[in-house]
Protein backbone atom coordinates (compact mmCIF):
# COMPACT_ATOMS: atom_id res chain seq x y z
CA UNK A 1 0.00 0.00 0.00
CA UNK A 2 2.60 2.66 1.30
CA UNK A 3 4.89 1.51 -1.55
CA UNK A 4 2.04 1.76 -4.74
CA UNK A 5 1.59 5.35 -3.33
CA UNK A 6 5.48 5.75 -3.13
CA UNK A 7 5.47 4.70 -6.59
CA UNK A 8 2.51 6.28 -7.42
CA UNK A 9 3.68 10.06 -6.76
CA UNK A 10 7.21 9.39 -8.15
CA UNK A 11 5.71 8.78 -10.98
CA UNK A 12 3.83 12.42 -10.98
CA UNK A 13 6.91 13.85 -9.78
CA UNK A 14 8.09 12.87 -13.20
CA UNK A 15 4.93 12.99 -15.23
CA UNK A 16 3.21 16.28 -13.98
CA UNK A 17 3.67 19.36 -15.80
CA UNK A 18 2.81 21.79 -12.80
CA UNK A 19 5.43 22.28 -11.16
CA UNK A 20 3.86 23.24 -8.19
CA UNK A 21 2.26 20.10 -8.36
CA UNK A 22 4.98 17.80 -8.84
CA UNK A 23 6.67 19.64 -5.67
CA UNK A 24 3.57 18.61 -3.97
CA UNK A 25 4.09 15.21 -5.15
CA UNK A 26 7.72 15.06 -3.95
CA UNK A 27 5.95 16.10 -0.28
CA UNK A 28 3.87 12.91 -0.59
CA UNK A 29 6.54 10.85 -1.71
CA UNK A 30 8.25 11.86 1.41
CA UNK A 31 5.72 11.50 3.57
CA UNK A 32 5.14 7.66 2.46
CA UNK A 33 9.06 6.91 2.52
CA UNK A 34 9.04 7.90 6.33
CA UNK A 35 5.86 5.74 6.33
CA UNK A 36 7.84 3.14 4.93
CA UNK A 37 10.87 3.57 7.65
CA UNK A 38 8.68 3.50 10.77
CA UNK A 39 7.74 0.09 8.96
CA UNK A 40 11.45 -0.89 9.10
CA UNK A 41 11.85 0.63 12.87
CA UNK A 42 13.57 3.22 12.30
CA UNK A 43 11.50 6.10 14.22
CA UNK A 44 13.96 8.58 14.40
CA UNK A 45 14.97 8.52 11.28
CA UNK A 46 11.36 8.67 10.02
CA UNK A 47 10.35 11.82 12.20
CA UNK A 48 14.10 13.57 10.19
CA UNK A 49 12.19 12.59 6.89
CA UNK A 50 9.37 14.65 7.56
CA UNK A 51 11.11 17.43 9.73
CA UNK A 52 13.69 17.79 6.76
CA UNK A 53 12.75 16.87 3.70
CA UNK A 54 8.94 17.27 3.86
CA UNK A 55 9.42 20.39 6.24
CA UNK A 56 12.46 22.59 5.12
CA UNK A 57 13.61 21.09 1.97
CA UNK A 58 10.46 21.46 0.31
CA UNK A 59 9.42 24.72 1.75
CA UNK A 60 12.74 26.03 0.05
CA UNK A 61 11.63 24.14 -3.18
CA UNK A 62 8.10 25.86 -3.38
CA UNK A 63 9.71 29.17 -2.14
CA UNK A 64 11.89 29.13 -5.40
CA UNK A 65 9.35 28.02 -7.69
CA UNK A 66 6.73 31.13 -6.34
CA UNK A 67 10.44 33.21 -6.31
CA UNK A 68 10.74 32.54 -10.24
CA UNK A 69 7.50 32.20 -11.51
CA UNK A 70 8.72 29.68 -13.64
CA UNK A 71 5.53 28.69 -16.44
CA UNK A 72 4.11 25.29 -17.45
CA UNK A 73 6.60 22.91 -20.10
CA UNK A 74 3.75 23.08 -22.64
CA UNK A 75 5.14 20.08 -24.56
CA UNK A 76 6.27 17.09 -23.12
CA UNK A 77 5.77 14.72 -24.77
CA UNK A 78 6.21 16.46 -28.31
CA UNK A 79 9.47 17.15 -28.83
CA UNK A 80 12.78 14.88 -28.54
CA UNK A 81 10.78 11.57 -28.89
CA UNK A 82 14.61 10.16 -29.33
CA UNK A 83 15.72 11.24 -26.51
CA UNK A 84 12.91 10.09 -24.62
CA UNK A 85 13.32 6.54 -25.96
CA UNK A 86 17.13 6.64 -25.39
CA UNK A 87 15.93 7.76 -22.02
CA UNK A 88 13.62 4.88 -21.15
CA UNK A 89 15.67 2.57 -22.65
CA UNK A 90 18.81 3.32 -20.31
CA UNK A 91 16.29 3.53 -17.48
CA UNK A 92 15.34 -0.01 -18.18
CA UNK A 93 19.02 -1.51 -18.52
CA UNK A 94 19.79 0.78 -15.20
CA UNK A 95 16.72 -1.49 -13.24
CA UNK A 96 17.47 -5.11 -14.80
CA UNK A 97 21.06 -4.41 -13.45
CA UNK A 98 19.99 -3.18 -10.36
CA UNK A 99 17.71 -6.10 -9.98
CA UNK A 100 20.34 -8.76 -11.23
CA UNK A 101 22.38 -7.71 -8.70
CA UNK A 102 19.93 -7.93 -6.03
CA UNK A 103 18.86 -11.25 -7.11
CA UNK A 104 21.83 -12.40 -6.19
CA UNK A 105 22.57 -10.75 -2.85
CA UNK A 106 19.22 -11.68 -1.29
CA UNK A 107 20.01 -15.17 -0.33
CA UNK A 108 22.97 -14.53 0.81
CA UNK A 109 21.61 -12.15 3.55
CA UNK A 110 21.04 -13.43 7.53
CA UNK A 111 17.99 -14.06 8.88
CA UNK A 112 16.17 -10.51 10.28
CA UNK A 113 17.86 -9.64 13.37
CA UNK A 114 16.32 -9.85 16.43
CA UNK A 115 17.96 -6.38 17.69
CA UNK A 116 15.90 -4.95 15.42
CA UNK A 117 13.31 -3.67 17.45
CA UNK A 118 15.58 -1.52 19.70
CA UNK A 119 17.81 -0.28 17.20
CA UNK A 120 16.11 2.99 15.38
CA UNK A 121 14.78 4.47 18.53
CA UNK A 122 15.89 8.24 19.12
CA UNK A 123 17.59 7.09 22.09
CA UNK A 124 19.78 4.27 20.32
CA UNK A 125 20.36 6.28 17.16
CA UNK A 126 21.72 9.45 19.54
CA UNK A 127 24.00 7.04 21.82
CA UNK A 128 26.06 6.08 19.04
CA UNK A 129 25.58 9.75 17.12
CA UNK A 130 27.02 11.22 19.89
CA UNK A 131 29.88 8.61 21.12
CA UNK A 132 31.18 6.64 18.25
CA UNK A 133 29.82 9.89 15.04
CA UNK A 134 31.19 13.11 17.22
CA UNK A 135 33.77 14.00 15.02
CA UNK A 136 31.45 13.21 12.01
CA UNK A 137 28.65 15.16 13.59
CA UNK A 138 30.59 18.45 14.33
CA UNK A 139 31.87 18.24 10.67
CA UNK A 140 27.89 18.10 9.30
CA UNK A 141 27.63 21.29 11.53
CA UNK A 142 30.72 22.72 9.91
CA UNK A 143 29.34 21.64 6.32
CA UNK A 144 26.00 23.15 6.83
CA UNK A 145 27.05 26.45 8.13
CA UNK A 146 29.28 26.52 4.91
CA UNK A 147 26.51 25.72 2.69
CA UNK A 148 24.22 28.68 4.02
CA UNK A 149 27.75 31.02 3.76
CA UNK A 150 28.02 29.91 0.27
CA UNK A 151 24.57 30.36 -1.10
CA UNK A 152 24.68 33.61 0.38
CA UNK A 153 27.31 34.58 -1.33
CA UNK A 154 25.85 33.30 -4.93
CA UNK A 155 22.61 35.57 -4.53
CA UNK A 156 24.14 38.67 -3.22
CA UNK A 157 27.40 38.82 -5.70
CA UNK A 158 24.71 38.31 -8.83
CA UNK A 159 22.72 41.37 -6.90
CA UNK A 160 25.31 43.63 -6.52
CA UNK A 161 26.45 42.69 -10.60
CA UNK A 162 23.10 43.79 -11.40
CA UNK A 163 23.56 47.62 -9.36
CA UNK A 164 26.34 47.85 -11.05
CA UNK A 165 25.28 47.54 -14.36
CA UNK B 1 7.10 -9.62 8.47
CA UNK B 2 7.63 -8.14 4.90
CA UNK B 3 11.03 -9.24 3.32
CA UNK B 4 14.13 -7.17 2.77
CA UNK B 5 14.01 -7.45 -1.52
CA UNK B 6 10.74 -5.43 -1.47
CA UNK B 7 12.01 -2.89 -0.05
CA UNK B 8 14.90 -3.10 -2.25
CA UNK B 9 12.90 -3.30 -5.21
CA UNK B 10 10.84 -0.69 -4.07
CA UNK B 11 14.35 1.72 -4.05
CA UNK B 12 15.75 0.25 -7.21
CA UNK B 13 12.20 1.23 -8.80
CA UNK B 14 12.10 4.97 -7.10
CA UNK B 15 15.49 5.16 -8.42
CA UNK B 16 14.92 4.52 -11.83
CA UNK B 17 12.25 7.11 -11.91
CA UNK B 18 14.25 9.34 -10.90
CA UNK B 19 16.60 8.71 -13.23
CA UNK B 20 14.10 9.06 -15.98
CA UNK B 21 13.27 12.10 -14.50
CA UNK B 22 16.48 13.56 -14.71
CA UNK B 23 16.55 12.52 -18.71
CA UNK B 24 13.51 13.84 -20.11
CA UNK B 25 12.88 17.06 -17.77
CA UNK B 26 14.00 20.32 -19.15
CA UNK B 27 13.03 22.43 -16.43
CA UNK B 28 15.86 22.51 -13.82
CA UNK B 29 14.38 22.36 -10.64
CA UNK B 30 12.04 19.20 -11.52
CA UNK B 31 15.73 17.55 -12.15
CA UNK B 32 16.95 19.13 -9.22
CA UNK B 33 13.70 17.31 -7.09
CA UNK B 34 14.43 14.26 -9.38
CA UNK B 35 17.90 14.04 -7.76
CA UNK B 36 16.25 14.11 -4.55
CA UNK B 37 13.83 11.24 -4.98
CA UNK B 38 17.19 9.33 -6.27
CA UNK B 39 18.45 10.43 -2.87
CA UNK B 40 15.93 9.35 -1.01
CA UNK B 41 15.61 5.94 -2.76
CA UNK B 42 19.05 5.24 -1.85
CA UNK B 43 18.46 6.24 1.46
CA UNK B 44 15.49 3.75 1.71
CA UNK B 45 17.82 0.60 0.92
CA UNK B 46 20.53 1.92 3.53
CA UNK B 47 18.05 1.77 5.65
CA UNK B 48 16.33 -1.91 4.81
CA UNK B 49 20.31 -3.48 5.05
CA UNK B 50 20.51 -1.38 8.28
CA UNK B 51 17.23 -2.72 9.82
CA UNK B 52 18.33 -6.37 8.39
CA UNK B 53 21.00 -6.58 9.68
CA UNK B 54 20.29 -5.05 13.13
CA UNK B 55 23.18 -2.76 12.94
CA UNK B 56 22.42 0.73 13.28
CA UNK B 57 25.39 1.93 11.59
CA UNK B 58 22.98 2.24 8.41
CA UNK B 59 21.26 4.80 9.65
CA UNK B 60 23.49 6.80 10.96
CA UNK B 61 25.07 7.16 7.61
CA UNK B 62 20.99 7.98 6.07
CA UNK B 63 21.43 10.76 8.91
CA UNK B 64 24.58 12.21 7.67
CA UNK B 65 23.34 11.87 3.82
CA UNK B 66 20.33 13.95 4.65
CA UNK B 67 22.11 16.69 6.22
CA UNK B 68 24.62 16.81 3.03
CA UNK B 69 20.83 16.26 0.90
CA UNK B 70 20.19 19.31 3.06
CA UNK B 71 22.98 21.63 2.42
CA UNK B 72 23.09 20.14 -1.21
CA UNK B 73 19.75 21.90 -1.87
CA UNK B 74 20.60 25.11 -0.46
CA UNK B 75 23.43 25.48 -2.44
CA UNK B 76 21.98 24.34 -5.96
CA UNK B 77 18.73 26.31 -5.50
CA UNK B 78 21.21 29.42 -4.74
CA UNK B 79 22.53 28.62 -8.46
CA UNK B 80 19.47 28.53 -9.61
CA UNK B 81 18.51 31.77 -8.38
CA UNK B 82 21.63 32.98 -9.52
CA UNK B 83 21.43 31.82 -13.29
CA UNK B 84 18.01 32.34 -13.06
CA UNK B 85 18.70 36.05 -12.63
CA UNK B 86 21.51 36.39 -15.56
CA UNK B 87 19.30 33.88 -18.45
CA UNK B 88 15.29 34.69 -17.33
CA UNK B 89 14.89 30.85 -17.80
CA UNK B 90 15.50 27.41 -15.79
CA UNK B 91 15.07 25.74 -19.12
CA UNK B 92 18.38 24.18 -19.35
CA UNK B 93 18.03 23.05 -23.01
CA UNK B 94 18.29 27.36 -22.57
CA UNK B 95 20.96 27.65 -20.88
CA UNK B 96 24.54 27.37 -22.50
CA UNK B 97 26.66 29.29 -20.29
CA UNK B 98 29.41 26.47 -20.50
CA UNK B 99 28.59 25.56 -23.67
CA UNK B 100 31.12 26.69 -26.27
Amino acid sequence: MLAVLAVGSALAVVINKNVVNSALFLVVNMVTLAGIFLLLNAQFLAIIQILVYAGAIMVLFLFVIMLLNVQDEEKLFDKFRVKYFLAFFLAIGVMGQIFYSLAGVTEMLPAISEKMATIGTVEAVGDVLYTDYLLPFELTAILLTAAVVGALMIAQHKIKRTENI
Amino acid sequence: MIGIDWFLGLSAIMFTIGIVGVLIRRNAIVIFMCVELMLNAVNLSLVAFASHHGNIDGQILVFFALAVAAAEAVVGLAIIIAIFRNNLTVDVSKINLLRW
